[in-house]
């Protein structure tokens, strides 16, 4: 388990950190619903690592400053994150939305960064493979197509929220919009520039996953100079919940690999 | 009372058992649904109902604009309102509104207001909305950004009509070297600016500023909401140091007027259902995208609003609730009278043809109106 979240100061902004375990570090950057729970898949990591799983500024703990406009001012703002706490050698681990800040990240300055790994990560287009739309859905429409494995929706939908989380929500979803609404979770100018990511990187994707659908994960491949993909079976857009053991694995391999 | 025949252009041969099989008559609704034959039919009637509000003796008729839906056919009310200069006389003509944050180029938004403006001889009120919530999904343009990019939109064009030009416009989301607007407007400063709205408290606050005083539409609300908002203007104005003037607190509601209530309820009670149920009906989210309203506004709009959206409305609700006016014409003119006495109302915009309302009807409607209660609103 994690010490309790702390505010911790970027310039003016405060965020809300998670750390656990140690280790080399690695930085985990939460997807577009932000962080919801301390998960298995987290403690698994801290058990050779110093893991750092930081809210991103405008969601749940942290501040909303006016001053993050895009995904692009995100990946400046974790620039700081890095340099203000001192981190090097970073395994830099992210979700969805937080894979492409991580890639918008390393296109720009990779000094500090060990490693890259993408998980369902947005940030950019397969023409004529549309993401899902996230935005039009409803709560439960959002849940089943998050996940394969119905249960796993199923209880994320019995689950009745207090109105702090629903605050929560709101302020995440608030965010995302602002985030990925216009051009939909995509920077056009990021696939062009991806050869710079000269690092060592792991792709895990859900075969079934239906917000990034997996042509997504080829194309990552494609563009990332040393990269190699995993696709976990029957895996709908989060597998570090829906499939844990089938995630851990090759993440761990990779990261022992090129901790080297 | 200023009284403006208002009116949305509804798609009227809509396939309902079709259009129930999508999310909503909006964004997502086929466009196969959509026969031109008889739309231009619709088009060409609406457009005679609206010229005629000028021999009935209304002060001025009104359009908007709404995208990719069955609920209203104008995207571009611009193209109607130049249609109606052409066929009437001294009637005000007015747009409410242009939704400002949808735009890609405000400018073009002042320079068709400017030149509506010239063609009618200064007959034209300008609204500026910001579109509703599924209007960013049809346009792609980011909602978060929406309040940021409608009072930009609007400095730029209330610039564009009052300054001298060439000057530069120096915005985050506009950025324009030369804005030197050919033609001018023909009413100075500027064409009256109108602002409907649903409510939203930081809408209320804005055009009751004493720099704009613009007056404020409540639109398609309870007669308990309209009441608030009008008030919470007034409130406002007060706060501000000033008493605001009948002619800012307007009200657009759809009416319904006939030789007693039930004959009145029996006539428009279905079309007033297909207006709320079929052409309005939409998820939350679609309805309120996030940033579309501010944090606080959507939390109060989720806890008072229950009519208009997801929610299935009966006639017999939607005139209690005073949402739409529909009765005799005793019933109809005691309730507009009761508003006006609440809240000091001073615009009227009353919808006399509404959801799959047959021409025939809205026709008796509006003459019956004119003829037996708007004396008595004028007077």
């Amino acid at each position: 388990m994690p010490s309790e979240a702390k505010i911790v100061k970027i310039g003016d902004i405060g965020v809300s950190l998670r750390r656990a375990g140690k280790g080399p570090p690695v930085l985990f950057l939460h997807g577009a619903d932000g962080y919801s729970q301390w998960l298995p898949f987290f403690d698994a990591l801290a058990e050779r690592y110093e893991l750092l799983v930081p809210e991103h500024p405008g969601f749940g703990a942290s501040d909303d400053p006016p001053l993050i406009r895009s995904v692009s001012d995100m990946a400046m703002f974790y620039l700081d994150f890095l340099e203000t706490l001192d981190l090097r050698g970073v395994h830099i681990v992210g979700h969805s939305l937080g894979g492409w800040i991580a890639a918008e990240m390393l296109v720009r300055d990779r000094a500090r960064a060990k490693s890259l790994t993408l998980i369902s990560a947005a940030g950019i287009r397969v023409e004529g493979v549309l993401s899902g739309d996230l935005f039009i859905w409803n709560r439960e429409e959002l849940l089943r197509n998050v996940f394969y494995d119905q249960h796993f929706a199923e209880v994320a939908l019995s689950l009745k929220p207090t109105d702090e989380q629903i605050d929560t929500m709101l302020k995440n979803r608030f965010t995302a919009t602002k985030l990925g609404w216009q051009p939909r979770w995509f920077n056009p100018d990021l696939e062009k520039w991806l050869h710079r990511i000269k690092l060592p990187a792991l792709i895990l994707w859900g075969n079934q996953d239906k917000i990034m659908p997996p042509a997504y994960a080829r194309l990552w491949r494609e563009r990332l100079p040393d990269a190699r993909l995993v696709m976990i079976e029957k895996c709908g857009h989060v597998p570090q919940v829906e499939k844990l053991a089938e995630t851990i694995g090759p993440l761990r391999d990779f990261l022992a690999e090129v901790s080297r | 009372m200023k009284l403006i025949s208002f009116h949305l252009m509804p798609y009227r041969p809509l396939d309902f058992a079709e259009a129930a099989k999508h999310r909503s008559a909006w964004v997502v609704l086929p466009n196969s649904l959509y026969d031109p034959v008889k739309g231009a039919e619709e088009y060409a009637r609406y457009i005679d109902f609206l010229v005629d509000a000028e021999r009935l003796g209304f002060d001025g008729i009104s359009v908007n604009e709404h995208h990719q839906n069955a609920y209203g056919m104008m995207p571009a009310p611009n193209l109607i309102a130049s249609a109606l200069i052409q066929r009437t006389k001294n009637i005000k003509i007015a747009i409410l509104g242009r939704a400002l944050p949808i735009q890609q180029n405000p400018i073009f938004v002042a320079e068709e207001y400017a030149m509506l403006d010239n063609l009618s001889k200064g007959r034209i009120i300008c609204g500026f909305v910001r579109g509703i919530g599924a209007e960013y999904h049809s346009t792609g343009v980011n909602p978060y950004f929406s309040h940021e990019r409608f009072h930009e939109a609007h400095d730029l064009i209330i610039n564009a009509w009052t300054q001298p030009g060439p000057f530069p416009f120096e915005g985050r989301h506009y950025n324009i070297r030369y804005v030197n607007l050919w033609p001018r407007p023909y009413q100075q400063p500027h064409p009256p600016v109108w602002i409907p709205s649903q409510g939203s408290s930081e809408t209320v606050y804005w055009a009751a500023d004493p720099a704009r005083k613009y007056p404020f539409l409540v639109t398609f609300s309870s007669t308990e909401l309209v009441t608030r908002y009008l008030n919470a203007y007034r409130d406002k104005a007060r706060e501000y140091g000033y008493e605001p003037e009948a002619g800012q607190l307007g009200w657009a509601c759809p009416l319904y007027v006939a030789e007693t209530d039930e004959r009145a309820k029996a006539e428009a009670g279905h079309a007033i259902e297909t207006l709320f149920n079929n052409y309005l009906r939409m998820p939350f989210e679609m309805l309120i995208p996030p940033g579309y309203t501010s944090f606080n506004s959507l939390k109060n709009f989720m806890k008072l609003r229950t009519n208009v959206g997801g929610r299935i409305s009966t006639a017999d609700e939607l005139i209690a609730s005073g949402t739409a006016i529909i009765g005799s014409v005793k019933t109809v003119r005691s309730k507009i009278e009761e508003m006006r006495d609440k809240t000091g109302l001073g615009i009227l915009l009353p919808m006399f043809q509404f959801g799959v309302l047959p021409d025939d009807l809205a026709q008796r409607n509006i003459e019956l109106f004119a003829s037996e209660i708007m004396p008595h609103l004028k007077g």
